[in-house]
């Protein structure tokens, strides 16, 4: 299977995403420019990276929407295409409204630059299947506006239908405020579209694939989708 | 064609919970400002917009906000058209 990470003026964390794909991972993996208006046929699964496209002007991620590329990118999602929105990314996804909600600002005020744990929530995905439900991961997350807002029904559904993968927790797996690093509703780090093609989280798995790093929890992730096409 | 000037001015919708107010707020009440509350940060945005008639360009301005200026998610927005003379 072929990787593509879209590469935005800002973007920061797509060459970490290249390199925990292609060396940690092992699959093979291109980038695909922002002003591109095509996607090569060979990619399965587009990353939308970290950082701060357009320099977050406006708010985050809602100049990314677009950009060139991100009209192909929608096309290859609603065809079924695996899509993936890491922090900045994820915020993309919600701007394009390809995900539900939106990240409004950390409750905090402050910029979240740490460690957490997530507890895998839903398995039974693409993005999840290495995974046994419950599991807990240590990944870092590094966002300002990561505060995952969406309207009660909306909520609702994404719980009722499993499309909640990620949740904040303790290092036991506890979900609580204590543990919530943004103050996302539900302790939602973490959620997929109701085709589960399309995944956007706030943590970095892609900083963490590298057993020189001292842990290597989210190369599981990529490992999974690796798996879907193997 | 007209030239119209367009003011839009954004906050959070009623509801959700404005941090950076709410920090603003705090900070006033620390310097004796005790009577001022209920403080919501946005955004302003000005534009020139060209379009025949008042309403052509309140309907483009009004669009735009929908589709990138504000986020109707989470996002008000009060639009104002002035006419250049």
């Amino acid at each position: 299977m072929k990787f593509g990470v879209v590469v935005f003026p800002g973007s920061n964390c797509d060459h970490d995403a290249f390199y925990a794909i292609g060396t940690n991972a092992g699959a093979n993996v291109q980038y695909l420019w922002h002003k591109d208006s095509t996607i090569p046929s060979d990619i399965d699964c587009i990353i939308l990276p970290g950082g701060f496209s357009y320099g977050d002007y406006l708010r985050c991620g809602s100049i990314a929407k677009y950009s060139p590329i991100m009209r192909e990118v929608i096309n290859f999602a609603s065809k079924g295409g695996y899509l993936m929105g890491i922090c900045n990314g994820f915020q993309i996804l919600t701007e394009s409204g390809l995900l539900p909600g939106a990240l409004l600002r950390n409750t905090s005020l402050n910029f979240a630059c740490k460690d957490v744990f997530l507890r895998i929530e839903n398995n039974d995905t693409f993005y999840t299947n290495n995974f046994s439900r419950s599991d807990l991961i240590r990944i870092p997350i590094a966002h300002g506006e990561g505060n995952y807002f969406a309207e009660p029904e909306t909520i609702k559904e994404l719980e009722d239908n499993d499309q909640v993968i990620f949740r904040y927790c303790s290092p036991e797996g506890i979900i609580s405020d204590e543990y919530n690093p943004n103050g996302s509703i539900n302790n939602i780090a973490g959620i997929v579209n109701k085709n589960k093609n399309i995944l956007g989280l706030m943590p970095h798995p892609e900083r963490y694939s590298d057993e020189l790093l001292g842990c290597n929890d989210g190369i599981a992730i990529f490992l999974s989708l690796i798996r879907r096409f193997n | 064609m007209k030239q119209f000037t367009g003011k839009i001015e954004i906050t959070l919708r009623k509801g959700i919970l404005d941090v950076q107010g709410k920090a603003v707020e705090n900070a006033l009440h620390s310097i004796e400002f005790e009577m001022i509350s209920s403080v919501r940060i946005g955004r302003y945005v000005e534009l020139s917009v060209e379009a025949e008639n008042y309403d052509t360009a309140m309907d483009l301005v009004s669009e735009a906000c929908k589709k990138l200026i504000a986020n109707p998610i989470i996002e008000d927005f009060v639009i104002v058209i002035e006419e250049i003379n």
